[in-house]
C-alpha cells in the first residue's frame, strides 16, 4: 500500500496544475494518471529524498540523478518531439485539449545519466560581464547574477539545476 | 534471487514476464490492461527490490533492453517490447 495519502496527492497535484499552467505548460488530462504519477513522485520522495521521475530507476545518489528530478532535463524536448514527456506528467496542449492521446516514449536519457563530460556545457565568453549568466537545465531561463536564483521563475526547477552560461 | 510475483489469467499461451517500476504510470496501465483482459503473467518491481537483487534486476533488464527503461516485457523467453504497447498487449490476449 502506498505511504502517501490520498490529501498530500490532491494537494501535489493541484498545486503542479497551476504552477504548470502558469508556465505555460500542462499537466496529462487523465487526472487519475496524473495523479498516479504525483504518487510515484512523492513515494521517491520519501524513499530517495528527491523527486526522481517516476518512470525511471533512480540511482539513489541525487548528484547522478539531477538530470531526472521532475521536471526533468528532456521534458522539453519530449514536448516538442511526442508531445509528451517521458512519464506523461507533462504533455502539450494538444494533448491536454483531448484532441491527441499521450504514449508511451523511448527515454532520450542516455543510460546512467548524463556523462561527466557533458555536464560543463561550453561556456560563451564575453568580456566586460558584470554579473555571470545562469541557465535553467530544465526551461533554459537565463539571469545574470551573482548566484542562480533558488528556484527557476519559470519551471520551479531548483537552484542546482542551473549551469553557468557566461 | 529474484522472486517474480505471479498474476493468474485465463491466457497462458505465453511466458510473460515484466519488468516495471511501481511508481511508473506505464508500468501500471501494462498491468492493468493484462489483468482486464485476463493474461497471465509474472512480474518484477525493479525499484522495490533490496540491496543485491536490484543490481542483478537491473542486469537482467539490460540484458533484453540497452536503455533499461520500463516496462519491459519479455514474451516466451525470446521476444522484449519496450514500454506500454496496447496493441502488443492485446495480441497477446487473442492467440
Amino acid at each position: 500500500m502506498s505511504r502517501i495519502s490520498d490529501e498530500r496527492v490532491a494537494e501535489v497535484w493541484g498545486r503542479l496544475v497551476l504552477e504548470a499552467r502558469d508556465a505555460g505548460y500542462s499537466i496529462n488530462p487523465d487526472d487519475g494518471f496524473a495523479r498516479d504519477l504525483v504518487r510515484g513522485l512523492l513515494e521517491n520522495e520519501v524513499r530517495y529524498g528527491y523527486r526522481a521521475c517516476p518512470c525511471r530507476l533512480a540511482s539513489g545518489e541525487q548528484e547522478r540523478d539531477l538530470d531526472l528530478v521532475c521536471p526533468c532535463d528532456y521534458r522539453d524536448a519530449d514536448l516538442d518531439e511526442y508531445g509528451t514527456c517521458y512519464c506523461a506528467l507533462y504533455v502539450s496542449s494538444e494533448i491536454s485539449r483531448g484532441e491527441k492521446a499521450a504514449t508511451s516514449i523511448p527515454d532520450r536519457r542516455p543510460v546512467g545519466g548524463p556523462p561527466a563530460s557533458a555536464e560543463e556545457m561550453e561556456r560563451v565568453h564575453v568580456a566586460g560581464l558584470t554579473f555571470p549568466v545562469w541557465r535553467c537545465k530544465v526551461c533554459g531561463y537565463l539571469c545574470a547574477r551573482p548566484q542562480p536564483p533558488l528556484v527557476c521563475p519559470v519551471c520551479k526547477a531548483g537552484k542546482e539545476r542551473f549551469e553557468r552560461f557566461m | 534471487m529474484l522472486e517474480p510475483k505471479h498474476v493468474e489469467g485465463i491466457h497462458n499461451t505465453h511466458k510473460v514476464f515484466l519488468y516495471t517500476l511501481t511508481t511508473c504510470g506505464w508500468c501500471r496501465k501494462t498491468k492493468a490492461l493484462l489483468q482486464e483482459l485476463g493474461v497471465a503473467y509474472d512480474y518484477v518491481d525493479v525499484d522495490d527490490q533490496e540491496g543485491a537483487n536490484k543490481e542483478l534486476a537491473k542486469q537482467e533488464v539490460l540484458k533484453w533492453n540497452p536503455a533499461c527503461s520500463f516496462p519491459t516485457i519479455i514474451l516466451d523467453d525470446k521476444d522484449c517490447v519496450i514500454g506500454f504497447s496496447e496493441i502488443s498487449i492485446r495480441k497477446l490476449a487473442s492467440e
